[in-house]
C-alpha cells in the first residue's frame, strides 16, 4: 500500500530550490489541490521572475512563463481566451507586490476569474537578497545593509489588507507553511481558491507566508521560527475577504 | 478632374460632419474620395479643419495644401487659408460670424450667414449643413442629386428627427441667393 | 471608414475575438470600435490598466493559439516594448498596431513616421524582428490587418502594423470581405493537456547558452525565410525613372502628387513604396540603383528609412532626405522642388 506519493500534478523534475526553502512545499500543496479537483488537465499555470521562474518545468500542467509581475496580465488573456480553463499564478512578493501591483490589483478590481498563490518571504531570492516590497522595517538586505529604513525606504505592503479594500476581489487569505497546522490550513485555502474559480467565483489570492533561509542567513529550522516570531506578527494569518461567505451571512 | 475641399472652423461647429456629408455623397456618385481632419486636441473649441477630395482618378495625397473650395467657418480660418486658394477657386464665407470681405480678386467668393440663417430657423447646430447646401449649389463636383438617401447612410436611423433637418438646412443654404 | 476602423473590422473578419487596449490618440478608435463590436460577438474587448498589461493580455491569448492583437501609439508601443519582446522570445504569433504620432516623449497627436527605427530595429530587448507593414490607404489598413495575422501566424512571429496618423484618421471607401483563414500547426499552445500529453511550456527563459544560441539562430532561419518570400513593395512609374523615391505611407502618396507634376514637367521620376519594411525591399532598390541616377527618401521623421535605401544600394547612388516632422506632413510642392534641383543636374 502506497501511503505517501508525488502529487500527479507534479513532474518527475528535481526541485532547484536551496535546502530548506518553502517553495517546494508550496508546490506540492498547489499539485495536491489540481489532484484532488481533477483539473490538472483543464489546468494553465503561469510562471513568475523570482526563484519561482522555472515552475513550468515542475507542474504537469500547460504553463506559461511571464515577464516580471505581468503574470496576473497574463492570467487574463488565457483566461479570457478560454474561460473553461483553470487559470492560477504563482507569484513572489517582489513580482507580486512590486514590479506587477498595477497588474495585480486590477486584476483584483476586475474580479478576474482566476487563482493566484502567492508567496511571501520577504525578500528577493533569486538575485540574492535584496530588500522586497514586504520586507520588515529594520530587516537587514543586500540594499538594506543597515536594515530597512522606513523613514527613507518605506513601508513594508500588507496586499491582502490591501486587496481587501476592493469590491472585485472575491477571496482573500493569508496563511503560513512553517508548521503541521499551518501547512494543513494553507491546503484548505489553497484547494478553496481553486475551488472557486471553478464555481465562478472570481478573484482568488492565497498569500503563503514563506521563508528564505539562503538570503535570511539562517538554519532552515530558525527561518520556521523567525515565520512565528517576526513574519506573523506583521504578517497575521487569516481570511481578509471571502465575499461569498460574506453574502452567505447575510 | 479633382477637386479639393478645405472645410475650416472651430471645433463643435460641424466641420468634420459637412466634410463626411460630403465624401460619402460623392463615394455615391461613383467618384474617388478621401477624408481627412485635422484637429487640437480640445473635443469643443479648438481649431478644427477637414480635407475632402473629390476624384475621378485614384487620389494620390490626401492633404489639401491649396484647396478649389474653401469653406470658412471663422475668422481665423479665413486668415489662415485664404491665400492658399487656387486661382478661380471659391471660398464660402459664413458672414454671421466673419465681418471682413475676401481680399483676393482672383476668386470667386460667396457671402452666406449661415449661423444667423441656422439661428433663425431654430437650427443653431446644422450652420455646417446650411454651407454645405451652398457648395453644393456652387460648386459642379457634387450634385444635388439623392441628397436624402446618403444622409440616410450617415445619421443614424435612431435620430430621424435630426435627418430631416440636416435635409432642411441644405436646402436652406442650396436655396440662399446672395 | 476611418482608417482605424477598417483595422479593427478587418480583425473581427479575420478572426480575431480578443482585444486589448488601452487610450490613447490618435489610435482611440480602434478601442471604441472594438468595444461596440465585440460584445456583439462573443468577443473580448478590454481596456487594461496599462500598455503593458495589454500586452501582456495578448501573450495570455497568444499563448493559447487564439487571434489577437493590440493597439497603441507611439508613447504606448514604447511601453509595449517589453511585451514585444517575450512574444517573440516565446516565439508567439500576435498583431500590435501603431498608429505613430510626432515625439520623442510624449510628443504631439499629429501624424507622424518617427517610429520606424523603433519597429524595423529596437522594439524591444534581446536579437529579434518584427514583420512591419505600412498601409498607404484605409483600403490597405484592412488588407494588411487580414495578411497581418496570417505572417503572424504562419510565422509564429508579431506583425506590426506601422500606420502614421493620417491612416488612422482619415476616411477612404474601403471593402471588407471575410478572407479565407489558413490554420497553422498550433501543437504548442496552451489549451490545457486533458492529461493526454506531455505539459506545453510557452517560455523565454533558457540559462543554458548553447541553447539560447540555437534558438536565436534558428528564429533567424525563419526570419530568413519571411525575408524570402514575404517582401512587398509598390513600383509607380518606375519603368524609365532617372530619379527613385522610397517613401511609405502617407508620404508615399504624397510623393506620387509630387511624381506626376514631375512628368508633366518632363522629368523621369518613380517610387519604390516599401509595404513591409521590414522585410525591407532591398533587392528593387538594388535593382533600381543600375537605372537610376539618385535616389530622395521621403519621410516623416529625421531621416531613418534613409539608412535603410543607403544600406540596400550600398552608398553606389547620392541618397537625399525631404521630411517634415512632428506632425507636420511634407507638400508634393516641397518634394516637387527637391526633383526638379536633380533633375537640373546640380543636385544641390
Amino acid at each position: 500500500m502506497i501511503v505517501f506519493d508525488k502529487p500527479k500534478s507534479l513532474t518527475d523534475a528535481p526541485l532547484h530550490y536551496c535546502p530548506g526553502c518553502t517553495h517546494g512545499i508550496i508546490h506540492r500543496l498547489v499539485a495536491e489541490a489540481m489532484d484532488e479537483l481533477g483539473i490538472e488537465g483543464q489546468s494553465i499555470g503561469v510562471a513568475p521572475v523570482g526563484c519561482a521562474v522555472m515552475a513550468y518545468n515542475y507542474f504537469a500542467c500547460d504553463m506559461v512563463q511571464a515577464a516580471h509581475g505581468r503574470a496576473p496580465a497574463v492570467a487574463t488573456g488565457l483566461k479570457r481566451a478560454d474561460p473553461s480553463k483553470i487559470i492560477f499564478t504563482y507569484q513572489g512578493d517582489g513580482d507580486l507586490a512590486s514590479i506587477g501591483t498595477a497588474e495585480t490589483v486590477h486584476a483584483a478590481a476586475r474580479n478576474e476569474n482566476i487563482t493566484i498563490i502567492f508567496v511571501n518571504n520577504a525578500i528577493y531570492g533569486m538575485t540574492g537578497g535584496q530588500m522586497a516590497p514586504t520586507s520588515l522595517p529594520g530587516q537587514v538586505t543586500q540594499t538594506s545593509p543597515y536594515g530597512r529604513d522606513t523613514a527613507t525606504q518605506g513601508f513594508p505592503i500588507r496586499m491582502c489588507e490591501m486587496l481587501a479594500q476592493l469590491d472585485g476581489a472575491s477571496y482573500l487569505e493569508r496563511v503560513a507553511v512553517n508548521n503541521v497546522k499551518n501547512v494543513k490550513n494553507a491546503k484548505k485555502a489553497i484547494k478553496k481558491a481553486f475551488q472557486n474559480q471553478i464555481e465562478g467565483k472570481g478573484f482568488s489570492l492565497i498569500e503563503v507566508v514563506s521563508t528564505c533561509p539562503t538570503n535570511w542567513g539562517m538554519t532552515p529550522e530558525k527561518a520556521l521560527e523567525w515565520v512565528d516570531e517576526k513574519m506573523i506578527p506583521y504578517y497575521p494569518l487569516g481570511v481578509y475577504k471571502d465575499k461569498y461567505a460574506e453574502e452567505a451571512a447575510k | 478632374m479633382t477637386t479639393q475641399i478645405l472645410i475650416a472652423g472651430f471645433g463643435g461647429q460641424g466641420v468634420l460632419f459637412s466634410g463626411k456629408f460630403l465624401a460619402y455623397k460623392a463615394m455615391m456618385e461613383d467618384s474617388q474620395v478621401s477624408w481627412l481632419p485635422s484637429y487640437g486636441p480640445e473635443m469643443r473649441g479648438g481649431t478644427a479643419n477637414c480635407s475632402v477630395i473629390v476624384s475621378d482618378s485614384p487620389i494620390g495625397s490626401p492633404i489639401v495644401n491649396n484647396p478649389d473650395v474653401l469653406i470658412a467657418m471663422n475668422l481665423p480660418s479665413l486668415d489662415k487659408y485664404e491665400n492658399s486658394v487656387v486661382p478661380g477657386g471659391i471660398i464660402i464665407v459664413d458672414s454671421a460670424l466673419i465681418a471682413r470681405k475676401v481680399a483676393r480678386t482672383d476668386v470667386k467668393v460667396f457671402y452666406i450667414p449661415a449661423t444667423q440663417m441656422a439661428s433663425d430657423e431654430g437650427i443653431t447646430t446644422l450652420a455646417n449643413m446650411i454651407i454645405a447646401g451652398k457648395l453644393i449649389r456652387e460648386c459642379d463636383a457634387i450634385s444635388h442629386d439623392n441628397i436624402e438617401a446618403v444622409m440616410g447612410k450617415i445619421v443614424s436611423a435612431r435620430h430621424k428627427e435630426l435627418l430631416d433637418l440636416n435635409l432642411k438646412a441644405i436646402e436652406l443654404g442650396y436655396n440662399y441667393e446672395g | 471608414m476611418k482608417g482605424n476602423e477598417a483595422i479593427a473590422e478587418a480583425a473581427i473578419l479575420a478572426g480575431c475575438r480578443h482585444y486589448f487596449g488601452y487610450p490613447i490618440t490618435p489610435q482611440t478608435e480602434v478601442a471604441a470600435y472594438m468595444a461596440k463590436r465585440m460584445p456583439k460577438i462573443g468577443g473580448t474587448f478590454l481596456q487594461a490598466e496599462s500598455e503593458v498589461a495589454a500586452i501582456n493580455m495578448v501573450i495570455g491569448v497568444a499563448s493559447t493559439g487564439k487571434r489577437c492583437m493590440t493597439s497603441s501609439s507611439s508613447p504606448g508601443i514604447s511601453l509595449k516594448c517589453e511585451g514585444l519582446s517575450y512574444l517573440a522570445g516565446c516565439d508567439l504569433p500576435a498583431l500590435v498596431v501603431n498608429v505613430e504620432r510626432g515625439g520623442p516623449g510624449l510628443g504631439g497627436i499629429q501624424p507622424s513616421q518617427s517610429d520606424y527605427f523603433q519597429a524595423t530595429r529596437g522594439s524591444g530587448h534581446g536579437d529579434f524582428r518584427m514583420i512591419v507593414l505600412a498601409p498607404a490607404s484605409v483600403q490597405e489598413m484592412a488588407d494588411l490587418t487580414v495578411k497581418g495575422f496570417d505572417l503572424a501566424e504562419k510565422y509564429r512571429v508579431t506583425t506590426m502594423l506601422l500606420a502614421d496618423g493620417t491612416m488612422g484618421q482619415m476616411m477612404e471607401p474601403v471593402s471588407l470581405e471575410a478572407p479565407a483563414v489558413t490554420e497553422y500547426d498550433k501543437s504548442w499552445a496552451v489549451t490545457g493537456t486533458n492529461c493526454e500529453r506531455k505539459h506545453n511550456i510557452i517560455n523565454s527563459l533558457s540559462l543554458i547558452p548553447e541553447e539560447l544560441e540555437q534558438q536565436n539562430i534558428e528564429r533567424f532561419e525563419r526570419y530568413a525565410k519571411i525575408e524570402e518570400n514575404e517582401t512587398m513593395y509598390e513600383e509607380f512609374m518606375m519603368e524609365d525613372a532617372e530619379i527613385a523615391i522610397v517613401a511609405f505611407g502617407v508620404a508615399a502618396r504624397i510623393s506620387k502628387n509630387a511624381i506626376l507634376a514631375a512628368r508633366e514637367k518632363g522629368i523621369k521620376v518613380g517610387l519604390i513604396r516599401p509595404i513591409t519594411l521590414w522585410p525591407f525591399p532591398k533587392a528593387p532598390i538594388a535593382k533600381a540603383a543600375a537605372q537610376v541616377k539618385e535616389f530622395i527618401s521621403v519621410e516623416m521623421n529625421m531621416g531613418q528609412m534613409i539608412e535603410d535605401v543607403k544600406l540596400a544600394i550600398g552608398c553606389s547612388r547620392p541618397v537625399s532626405l525631404v521630411n517634415r516632422v512632428g506632425g507636420m506632413i511634407p507638400s508634393p510642392e516641397q518634394v516637387l522642388a527637391r526633383i526638379e534641383e536633380i533633375a537640373g543636374g546640380n543636385g544641390k
